[in-house]
C-alpha cells in the first residue's frame, strides 16, 4: 500500500509498510537526514519534528497514523520562517557533538510556536530531550534569545 | 633541530582531497601520533598527514585527521593556525575527511582521546601556520622588491608600506617558492586570537541538520542492515532460519557470522522488521561474563586477597604505632556504558579486494590497520572516511561496530550501512568496569593523616585490549588518579588486585579517574570530618609548597564563595583532581526537597588546563563533564544477568535531564604546560556531590549510583 505524508510543503507518496515510522520514512525513503534516531522508543528526543506545530517523536509515530499530517523536519524550518531558531542555537555556541540538536531545536520550536514567552518552568516541561554532551544551559539561553529577538 | 617538518607541496597532484586549490599555496605536515599518509606516500621525507591550503580566492582549509566527537578540536586546531598565519578567521575552512576519487587516498592518522589532542599538536600546526605566513610574505617581497622584514602580515593580508596583498592574491607566488626551515612562532603576548573566545566552526552544519555523522551516510544501490549479537558476551550462533526475515518486504540478504545475525534490506525498518522475525538460537556455553551478585561478592573478595603493590612510600607500620586515630571505608562503583548519542554504526564497501569504511571513529589511523591485518588486504588497500562522531566518550577507539559492517558488504557485494539498534549497541558495550576500593588511614594528634593505605579491585581494561600493557598482575591504567596523589601524605601504600569477571569493558570518559576520583576524594572529605577540619584547609596542608594546586584551590574557594555560609537550607562539597595534565576542583551547593530530591543550587568549577586555546570550548566541555558525570553518579548502572547486560535503552538507563541542571560556573586558570579539557570534567563531580549530601544528611553516600540509595534529583523550575 502506499501513503501520502506531506513534508516541508510537499506531498510525498511513499510505497512502505504502514508501520514503517515516520523518521526511517524520512531518512531512508526521503532523504532527510537531519532528524536522527537516537532510541526508536520515544524516549530521547532526537527524532523530533514538527507535526501539525506539536513536537512529536517521529520514531513513536507510523506514516500510516502520519497521513494528513503537516510534517515539518530541521530541513524545513527556515522556510516556514524559524530559521531563527538554528540562528540563536549558533549564536550561543550550543552543539557540541551535534547529534540531538536537530531534535532539540525541534521541541523548542514547538514549544515557541505555542507559548511565545515561555517561563524556566515552561522550557523545561517541554524540553525533555537528551543532550548526552551536556548542552543544555547553552539550549536555554538560545531559546531565550530567540524569544527576545522575535 | 628544527622540529617537525612542513613541505610545501602545491605541486603534487593529492588535491582530490577536495577543493580544486588550483595554483595555490599547500603545505603539509606530520601530524605526531599518526599512523598513515594520505595522498601519495611522502618516502623518505616523512608522512604528511595534515594539510593547509591557501587558494587563489582567500580561502583557507585546512584538513585534519581528528575525529570531532563534540570536544571542538576542529575549532581549536584551526585557531592556532590562524594564530600564526595571521589569517582572517572567516576565510578557515575544515576539511575533515578526503573523498577518495580513486587510488589509495588514505584519510586518517592519529587517534583522538585521552584528551591529548590539542596537547599534542599545538608544535605542528602553530609552525605550519607561520611558514605559510613567511612564505606569502616572500612572495610579496618579491613581487614589490622590499627586503622581507618591510612585508606585514596582518588579518589575511601581506601589508608593505601602502602596498597591499591578499592572502589569495599571493598564493601562487609563495607556491613557488621553497618551504623555509624555521619560523618565528608568536608569544602567548602577541596572541590575537588564541585564548580568546571563539564561536565554533561546525555550529551552523550541527544547527541545520546538514552535520554528516556516520548514520548519514549514503552510497549509490546502498543495502541498510542491522544486527544482533548473541545476547550473552562471549557466546556463539548456533543456527537460525533466514526464511522469515526474507518474507519482510525490502530485505534482501540475511547473513551470519559465528556470534551474530544481520539482515539487510532497503531501509533499516525493513531491516529491523526482518531481523525482529528471526528466532536465532544462541550456544552461550562459552559466554563468561558473571552476572551482579556474583560480581559484588568477586570484587569483595579480591580485595582481601592477592593483590600487588603499586606505591609504597615511607613505613606505614611503623608510622602506625603513632597515629591517634584511624578510619576504614570502601567505596564501590558499577559497570556504566557510554550511551554515545549516535548509536554504533559503520558504513563498508569491499570491491577489488579494496576496503573502504565510513565510520564515526575515534582512532581511524588504527583501525584501518587492525581492518588491514583481520581482513588479509594491504594497508593500501583500506580507506577509513571519518564522519562526525555522535559522541566519542572513548566507546569508538575500537573496530566491533565496523567488522560487522565489512563483512555484510563482502557477502552481499555491495556496500552496506550497518546500523545498530539502541538495544544492541547498549547488550554490546565496552563498559567502564566496576570497581571498589578499600581505604584506611591514620591521622595524628592535630587530625593530619599521616598513613594512607588503599586497595583497588578493578578489572583491567588493558588486559582484554592491548595486555602488553599489563606487567605481573599490575595495570597502571586502571589505578591513575590514586596512584600519583598530589597531597603530602608521608607513609603510602596503593595495592591493586585484578579480578576478572568476563564483561567487555573499554574507555569511558576520563577512564579511571572516573572512579579514583570519587575514592580518594570522598575519603579525604572523611578524614576532613574526622579531624573537624575544613576540606578546603585540609587540601591546603596537604599541598603545602605546591603553587599551581595551591592557586587553583584559591580560586574555587572565591568563586564558589566557600567563606560566605550558605543561604539557609543550602550545603556545600568540594572535590578536587589532576588528570591528563589538567587540574579542576568543583564545588557543588544544593538543598534536599520531600522525597530524598535534591536539588542542584549551583555547581563552580575552576580548571587549570595550562594554555586556554578556546575558552568557550573549555566552558562547555567542563560543564558537558559535569553533566556525564552527574548521569552516571545519579542514575548510571549497568547490571549483567544470565551474562548479558540488563539495561538496553534510555528509560532504564536514565540520564539527567534540562530542568534538573543548575547553572555552571567554569573559571579558567593558565599555570602550566598545556592540559587536556575533554575528561578532567567528569571525576570531581561524584565527590563533590556525595561530599554535600553528607553536609546536607550526615549519611555518607559511598556507593554510586545514587538512586540505589532512593535519591533523585528535582526538577529545578516550577510555576
Ligand atoms: S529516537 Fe525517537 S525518541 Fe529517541
Ligand atoms: S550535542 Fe551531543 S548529544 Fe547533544
Amino acid at each position: 500500500m502506499a501513503y501520502v505524508l506531506r513534508i516541508n510543503g510537499v506531498d510525498h507518496r511513499l510505497d512502505i509498510d504502514g508501520d514503517t515510522p515516520v523518521l526511517w520514512a524520512l531518512r531512508d525513503n526521503l532523504g532527510l537526514m537531519g532528524t536522527k534516531y537516537g532510541c526508536g522508543i520515544s524516549a530521547c528526543g532526537a527524532c523530533t519534528v514538527l507535526a501539525d506545530d506539536a513536537a512529536v517523536r517521529s520514531c513513536g509515530v507510523s506514516v500510516e497514523e502520519a497521513e494528513g499530517l503537516d510534517i515539518i523536519t530541521i530541513e524545513g524550518l527556515a522556510e516556514v520562517g524559524m530559521g531563527d531558531m538554528s540562528d540563536a542555537w549558533v549564536e550561543e555556541d550550543v552543539p557540541q557533538c551535534g547529534y540531538c540538536q536537530s531534535g532539540q531545536i525541534m521541541a523548542a520550536a514547538a514549544l515557541l510556536s505555542e507559548n511565545k514567552k515561555p517561563t524556566d518552568a515552561e522550557i523545561d516541561a517541554a524540553m525533555t530531550n537528551i543532550c548526552r554532551c551536556g548542552t543544555y544551559s547553552r539550549i536555554r539561553k538560545a531559546i531565550h534569545r530567540v524569544v527576545e529577538e522575535r | 633541530m628544527n622540529g617537525p617538518v612542513v613541505r610545501n607541496v602545491s605541486r603534487r597532484r593529492f588535491l582530490q582531497v577536495g577543493a580544486g586549490a588550483a595554483g595555490g599555496l599547500v603545505l603539509g605536515f606530520h601530524l605526531p601520533g599518526g599512523l598513515d599518509a594520505w595522498g601519495n606516500r611522502v618516502g623518505a621525507d616523512g608522512r604528511l598527514n595534515g594539510y593547509v591550503m591557501i587558494e587563489p580566492d582567500g580561502t583557507i582549509t585546512i584538513s585534519l585527521t581528528h575525529a570531532e566527537m563534540g570536544q571542538g578540536v576542529h575549532t581549536a586546531l584551526p585557531m592556532i593556525l590562524a594564530e600564526e598565519l595571521e589569517a582572517d578567521w572567516s576565510t578557515i575552512r575544515v576539511l575533515l575527511a578526503p573523498a577518495a576519487k580513486e587510488g589509495a587516498v588514505v584519510s586518517a592518522a592519529s587517534g583522538t582521546g585521552g584528551s591529548r589532542t590539542i596537547r599534542s599538536q599545538y608544535g605542528v600546526v602553530s609552525k605550519a601556520g607561520a611558514i605559510a605566513r613567511d612564505m606569502l610574505r616572500q612572495a610579496a617581497a618579491n613581487r614589490w622588491n622590499v627586503p622581507l622584514e618591510d612585508c606585514i602580515a596582518r588579518n589575511g593580508a601581506i601589508v608593505a608600506g601602502d602596498r597591499t596583498a591578499s592572502y589569495g592574491d599571493l598564493s601562487l607566488g609563495a607556491s613557488m617558492l621553497p618551504a623555509p626551515a624555521t619560523a618565528a612562532i608568536k608569544t602567548k603576548a602577541e596572541w590575537r586570537l588564541l585564548g580568546k573566545p571563539t564561536k565554533r566552526l561546525d555550529a551552523r552544519d550541527k544547527s541545520t541538520g546538514q552535520a554528516r555523522f556516520g548514520v548519514d551516510v549514503v552510497l549509490e544501490d546502498m543495502l541498510v542492515g542491522t544486527i544482533q549479537q548473541c545476547p550473552q558476551w562471549g557466546g556463539k550462533l548456533k543456527t537460525v532460519d533466514a526464511a522469515p526475515a526474507l518474507t519482510v518486504k525490502g530485505v534482501e540478504h540475511v547473513v551470519t557470522t559465528d556470534a551474530a545475525v544481520m539482515v539487510l534490506g532497503s531501509g533499516y525498518w525493513p531491516a529491523s522488521k526482518g531481523l525482529a522475525a528471526l528466532t536465532p538460537e544462541w550456544d552461550s556455553s562459552s559466554a563468561k561474563a558473571e552476572d551482579s551478585n556474583v560480581v559484588a561478592n568477586g570484587l569483595a573478595k579480591a580485595l582481601r586477597g592477592k593483590t600487588a603493590k603499586i606505591v609504597d612510600q615511607g613505613n606505614i607500620a611503623q608510622a602506625s604505632k603513632f597515629v591517634s586515630k584511624s578510619i576504614t571505608t570502601t567505596y564501590e562503583v558499577p559497570y556504566l556504558h557510554q550511551a554515545t548519542m549516535e548509536p554504533m554504526n559503520a558504513t563498508a564497501w569491499v570491491r577489488d579486494a579494496k576496503i573502504d569504511v565510513w565510520a564515526p571513529v575515534q582512532s581511524a589511523g588504527r583501525e584501518r590497520l587492525r581492518i588491514a591485518q583481520e581482513f588479509g588486504v594491504a594497508e593500501d588497500d583500506v580507506t577509513v572516511h571519518v564522519t562526525f562522531l555522535g559522541g566519542g566518550f572513548g566507546r569508538r577507539s575500537s573496530m566491533d561496530f565496523i567488522r560487522p559492517a565489512i563483512i555484510a558488504s563482502q557477502e552481499a557485494r555491495r556496500p552496506v550501512k550497518m546500523l545498530w539498534s539502541r538495544e544492541e549497541d547498549m547488550s554490546h558495550g565496552l563498559m567502564r568496569p566496576i570497581a571498589k576500593g578499600r581505604f584506611a588511614a591514620g591521622l595524628n594528634v592535630p587530625g593530619m593523616p599521616v598513613t594512607w593505605d588503599a586497595t583497588l579491585a578493578v578489572p583491567s581494561i588493558s588486559k582484554q585490549q592491548a595486555p602488553h600493557r599489563v606487567t605481573g598482575q599490575v595495570d597502571p591504567v586502571s589505578v591513575y588518579g590514586a596512584d600519583n596523589l598530589p597531597y603530602a601524605i608521608p607513609h603510602q601504600r596503593l595495592r591493586y588486585a585484578m579480578p576478572d569477571f568476563g564483561a567487555p569493558l573499554g574507555f569511558w570518559r576520563s577512564v579511571p579517574h572516573s572512579y579514583t576520583a570519587f575514592f580518594v576524594e570522598s575519603f579525604l572529605d572523611e578524614i576532613a570530618q574526622e579531624s573537624g577540619t575544613d576540606p578546603f584547609v585540609l587540601r591546603e596542608r596537604l599541598l603545602v609548597g605546591q603553587g599551581r594546586e595551591l592557586a587553583l584551590l584559591a580560586k574555587l574557594k572565591q568563586a564558589s564563595d566557600w567563606a560566605a555560609k550558605p543561604e539557609k537550607g543550602r550545603f556545600r562539597g568540594m572535590a578536587f583532581h589532576e588528570c591528563f595534565g589538567s587540574l579542576i576542583g568543583q564545588v557543588v551547593e544544593l538543598s534536599m526537597q520531600e522525597d530524598d530530591d535534591i536539588r542542584l543550587e549551583r555547581i563552580t568549577a575552576v580548571i587549570d588546563c595550562g594554555m586556554a586555546i578556546n575558552p568557550l570550548t573549555i566552558q562547555a566541555q567542563i560543564e558537558g563533564g559535569i553533566i556525564y558525570g552527574l548521569t552516571a553518579a545519579m542514575y548510571g548502572r549497568i547490571d549483567v544477568a544470565d551474562g548479558a547486560a540488563v539495561q538496553k535503552n534510555f528509560d532504564t538507563y536514565e540520564m539527567v535531564r534540562m530542568g534538573q541542571v543548575p547553572p555552571v560556573d567554569v573559571h579558567i586558570l593558565e599555570g602550566g604546560p598545556i592540559g587536556g579539557i575533554g575528561e578532567p570534567g567528569v571525576p570531581p563531580i561524584a565527590p563533590a556531590l556525595t561530599n554535600a549530601l553528607f553536609a546536607a544528611t550526615g549519611t555518607r553516600y559511598r556507593k554510586l549510583p545514587l538512586m540505589d540509595a532512593g535519591l533523585s534529583l528535582a526538577g529545578r523550575h516550577s510555576d
